[in-house]
């Protein structure tokens, strides 16, 4: 076991145990023997090269891809034990995402993006909104309720994006580059509100980055190699 | 240097660059586009080929049964007095004059009549050698009294030889005729026979009379001031006409059947347009952010524009080529199988190979191509038209026209403007007011489709499903691209029920009306069209006295021309009474209740009405017999039989002007336990050209009129289907490319806790709330439109009225079928999207 995946001192949201995946059988494999623990409330960052996996670690974690070997746990369920539409559920309830490229539906208002995964999980009208409300007003944006995307700025869209991840109070949010097609100064506002909503709500969280500024906003960061997942001094 | 010409060079560049690209895509939805206009192509050229091919062999034949004659003097069928003849010819302002003997004679065993032609062959010969020259060596053999030519046609019909007996059926005896002769294939291509006028005169009783006097006018005399002269010296019902009048009567005849024809052809070039339309629509916006990149990297806006209607136009060229060649094998194929006659059996050839006239297929190319492009301008337009930063910032999706006021105002004046031209007369007899009526209302309700659409949706309440309000929010918002398939659903369906209203209608109108005139349980009548058949008062009342016949009632119907520029009307005596004329005839207007009583009334037909402006209460002049008979119009009626026109008049009124007490049609009321088939044998035990005689059970008539009627329609519905397989395929085609262009968004909804089915689902809400509001306004647009089918273009084609029935269960299972035909390919589109990992789909950039 790697040095990254030592046991949180609290019971871990997310556990991966000697996960490998392989695209091609005549290829070497992407990832291998990945162990990884991560906590309730704990903000985690993964750095690495392009094309060593960050991604597919990310997408394996949220159910969209199984692996070929190894053990994925989710809040001590097993997803390799659930079917697509198991794994689908667990996904509208457990986890939040932040693609880099925002992927707000362009036809919702702000708002409505917000409310989806409530929508989703059945919330009634008046709780969502009033999660919703409370939400945005945090982090700022109460304003752009009513608006579409396109009528948006790139900070402003992540923002609304950053409110979808979290509006459900998800076990743990999942942010890929989130801050990638950002200026500097609008990516730094919108981790620094990314990691308050997750220690409020006590939200695990992963944050996929390429950026050292960016990763220093988490609790740890952890580097993604041909040798699986270490800490960032020993990388 | 003309600026214009670097901008067309580069249009051309990125036109091939685009057009490529596409071709690479979306193979099949080009394809299908590029089959749509060609079959519209094929279908009218087809039609004009058919008919341009028997109306210049009918109209060639024409000449040369008419010769090099200046005018022609014409009377009606029974003909008038020949003395007219050596007054004619002794006129200084005539050269020569040749008389001519017409007759449709009846013939034994078989039920069509012969048309046989005498003249008169050294006259003839004066002509210029127009018939005669066809009739070659036989001309001194016509000579003796009994001595017939026909032609290939007639031969070939009647199974007869050189040296055959005809057997021709005059009033009620069979004469026989000896065929001398057969004209060379090609010579005439009706089936006709030829005499010696005064052997034609005396066998079929027609001695002293003349249906035609074909006249050369003498050097230096105008032919039309001498034909008005000599119209005021000519008894009723013989008139002078130029000889072109006679010869285009033939294109005339079928003009109406084409122009329908055309517009079914039509139905499937506009679908194509729009599916055009529809395909290129989709294609702007899908590449909206290429085409940005193009004008941001330099392309100019008229460039852009160019090539994006080009590739329209290339789609269209396509077609059209594709459709000027099946037009081709399909009007040989027609002229081998059916021949050329278009719904008019004397215009019926056999064989004939279309030409494809060089300007008439560049017309079609041009049409084909100008269709196309134009529904591929209408997009390239609003594409060249967006600000390429918006576009590659992604800000407006609204590529399609936005339901703007001003849209609107010009929707509902097209629609207004449509309803105004419904209510304008026919332009040389073609509803072509009508056929604007269905344009303008078509384009207004396209126009309209936006504002309706948006307006709907927005005032759709929240449902509560997250599924089917996340595809209403969408629907809401992609209002342009939701229009550009919804114009497809609209038009296709709005045809397709007006076409199915329209033919409902008919055939329940058909149904009743044939109700209405067979009343009795078995109907006879001689060849219908023959001169020369019919039956004695004596025959007549011993058919009555058949055992088994409690009631018999016999009519006479004869040909009356009343305008040398149309077909004769026919003359109908029977029994009727002003009192009952509404119990034995569908009227359709009043009858007058002050009518002189000094007159005989008759009831004349709405083609009748149409066609000499007659009205109730007018009194008539019929010629018959060279007398002018008068009689008031008591009452209009529908008749589906004749719409050159009709006129029917009391047998006694009849017998009182003309002494013919003889029938050519009768009904016979059977008594009870009587059996049709001991009656029939009868009937043709007591007629002695028994054979001659159509006899049949009234339920027999209806129900093959019926299947006639059927068979008719039979390419309506073909082409319905074609359409409205179209109008599916295009709404499939506008979900596909939405499906594959949003993949990116179900992917992400896939991330969010979509199942694969929910996300399915959700595009398949999206196409059955986008097509159930193509079927709501198709239903509505269709209703408009089959009531100017019905009532303008109908009415003034074949001058009939049709009552309007709506088919509901038809029209509620079209709409039901092209719902779920949409959803179908939603959900197969929505497989193919979410097909694809969802962690693929995000990773592309929106």
């Amino acid at each position: 076991m790697s040095a990254a995946a030592t046991t949180p001192a609290r019971e871990p949201v997310l556990r991966l145990a000697s996960v490998c995946k392989r695209y091609r059988p005549d290829r070497p494999a992407v990832l291998a023997g990945i162990d990884l623990e991560v906590a309730a409330g704990e903000y985690v960052a993964i750095m690495g090269e392009s094309g060593v996996g960050k991604t597919t670690l990310l997408h394996l974690i949220a159910g969209l891809d199984r692996p070929d070997a190894g053990r994925i746990a989710l809040d001590g369920v097993d997803l390799g034990t659930l079917d697509d539409d198991a794994r689908t559920l667990l996904r509208r309830r457990s986890i939040g995402f932040v693609f880099q490229a925002f992927h707000l539906l362009p036809y919702l208002t702000a708002r409505q993006n917000v409310e989806l995964p409530l929508r989703l999980l059945g919330v009634g009208a008046a709780e969502r909104r009033a999660r919703t409300d409370r939400l945005l007003d945090s982090l700022g944006i109460a304003a752009l309720a009513e608006r579409r995307p396109r009528e948006l700025s790139g900070g402003e869209i992540q923002r609304i994006a950053t409110a979808r991840a979290l509006v459900h109070e998800p076990r743990i949010v999942l942010a890929d580059e989130p801050t990638g097609n950002l200026d500097p100064g609008t990516a730094t506002r919108t981790l620094a509100l990314l990691r308050a909503q997750i220690k409020v709500h006590a939200t695990a969280a992963i944050l996929i980055t390429h950026s050292l500024a960016a990763a220093h906003t988490a609790d740890r960061i952890l580097v993604l190699d041909s040798r699986g997942l270490s800490p960032l001094e020993a990388a | 240097m003309n600026p214009r010409i670097p901008a067309i060079g580069s249009a051309i560049r990125v036109w091939r660059t685009l057009l490529a690209s596409q071709l690479r895509e979306q193979p099949v939805r080009l394809a299908l586009g590029v089959l749509a206009i060609g079959l519209g192509v094929s279908l009218a050229s087809a039609i004009y080929r058919v008919n341009a091919v028997a109306v210049a062999q009918f109209d060639g034949a024409a000449r040369r049964l008419i010769g090099a004659a200046d005018l022609i003097v014409r009377g009606s069928r029974t003909g008038f007095d020949e003395r007219w003849f050596p007054r004619l010819a002794r006129d200084p302002g005539v050269r020569a004059a040749d008389p001519v003997l017409e007759v449709e004679a009846a013939v034994a065993d078989r039920h069509r009549p012969l048309h046989v032609i005498g003249i008169d062959p050294f006259r003839a010969a004066r002509f210029g050698g127009a018939l005669l020259g066809t009739i070659g060596a036989s001309a001194g053999a016509l000579l003796p009294p009994d001595a017939i030519v026909l032609s290939t046609a007639a031969a070939a019909r009647l199974g007869l030889g050189q040296g055959g007996i005809l057997r021709v059926v005059v009033g009620d005896a069979v004469r026989p005729l000896h065929v001398v002769g057969i004209l060379p294939p090609g010579a005439v291509p009706q089936a006709l026979g030829v005499m010696d006028i005064a052997s034609a005169q005396w066998a079929f009783g027609r001695v002293g009379r003349l249906t035609r006097i074909d006249l050369q006018l003498a050097p230096g005399v105008d032919p039309r001031a001498f034909g008005a002269l000599l119209a005021r010296r000519l008894p009723l019902g013989v008139h002078v006409i130029g000889a072109h009048t006679d010869t285009g009567r033939t294109a005339a005849a079928t003009r109406a059947y084409r122009v329908n024809l055309d517009l079914l052809a039509s139905i499937a070039l506009w679908t194509g347009a729009f599916l055009i339309y529809a395909t290129q629509s989709l294609a702007v916006l899908r590449r909206r952010g290429s085409l940005a990149l193009l004008r941001a990297l330099g392309v100019t806006r008229i460039e852009l524009e160019i090539a994006l209607a080009a590739e329209g136009a290339s789609l269209g060229a396509l077609g059209a080529l594709l459709g000027l060649g099946a037009g081709g094998l399909l009007a040989s194929a027609a002229l081998a199988h059916f021949g050329g006659d278009l719904g008019v059996h004397s215009l019926r050839i056999a064989g004939g190979a279309p030409g494809a006239g060089a300007a008439a297929s560049a017309a079609f190319f041009v049409i084909g191509t100008a269709v196309a492009t134009l529904g591929a301008w209408v997009p390239a337009h609003a594409a060249a038209a967006e600000a390429p930063a918006a576009a590659l910032k992604g800000a407006s999706r609204a590529v399609q026209a936005a339901p703007t006021a001003g849209r609107g105002l010009a929707g509902l004046g097209l629609c207004a403007g449509g309803v105004a031209l419904a209510f304008l007369p026919p332009v040389h007899g073609l509803p072509l007011f009508g056929y604007a009526s269905i344009a303008g209302l078509l384009l207004g309700a396209v126009m309209l489709v936006p504002i309706a659409t948006f307006a709907l949706l927005r005032r759709l309440p929240d449902g509560g499903r997250v599924l089917f309000d996340t595809a209403i929010a969408q629907l809401r918002d992609g209002i342009g691209p939701a229009t550009a398939s919804l114009d497809a659903v609209l038009v296709s369906f709005a045809l397709m029920v007006a076409m199915t209203t329209m033919v409902h209608s008919f055939r329940i109108s058909f149904e009743r009306w044939l109700g209405d005139l067979l009343p009795a349980d078995v109907e006879m009548r001689v060849p219908l069209g023959a001169d020369t058949a019919r039956w004695t008062p004596r025959e007549q009342a011993r058919i009555a006295a058949i055992a088994g016949v409690a009631r018999a009632e016999f009519r006479r119907t004869r040909r009356i021309l009343l305008d040398p520029r149309r077909p004769p009307i026919t003359l109908i005596a029977r029994r009727i009474a002003l009192a009952d004329a509404g119990r034995v005839l569908p009227l359709v207007r009043e009858t007058s209740r002050n009518l002189p009583p000094s007159i005989p009334p008759a009831w004349i037909s709405e083609g009748f009405e149409d066609h000499y402006r007659a009205k109730v209460g007018h009194v008539l002049r019929l010629p018959i017999d060279g007398k002018p008979e008068r009689f008031v119009v008591a009452g209009v009626w529908r008749d589906y039989a004749r719409s050159d026109g009709s006129v029917v008049v009391p047998r006694t009124a009849y017998v009182a002007a003309t002494g013919d007490r003889t029938a050519t049609e009768g009904s016979l009321w059977l008594a009870p336990g009587a059996r049709v088939v001991r009656i029939e044998a009868r009937v043709r035990e007591l007629l002695a050209p028994a054979d001659a005689l159509e006899i049949r059970t009234s339920r027999d008539i209806r129900e093959r009129s019926l299947r006639v009627f059927d068979q008719a329609f039979a390419i309506t519905y073909a082409l319905e289907a074609v359409a409205v397989a179209i109008g599916v395929a295009g709404v499939g085609f506008a979900i596909g490319s939405a499906a594959t262009a949003r993949r990116a968004e179900f992917g992400m909804l896939r991330h969010l806790g979509l199942r694969r089915r929910e996300v399915i689902a959700l595009l398949a809400e999206e196409g059955i709330v986008l097509t159930a509001l193509g079927v709501l306004y198709g239903w509505i647009l269709g209703f408009v439109v089959s009531l100017v089918l019905i009532d303008v273009v109908n009415r003034q084609s074949f001058h009939w009225s049709i009552d309007l029935s709506l088919p509901l269960g038809e029209l509620l299972a079209l709409g039901v079928i092209l719902v779920a035909a949409a959803a179908a390919t939603a959900l197969l589109a929505g497989r193919g999207a979410v097909a694809a990992e969802a962690i693929q789909a995000v990773r592309e950039d929106w």
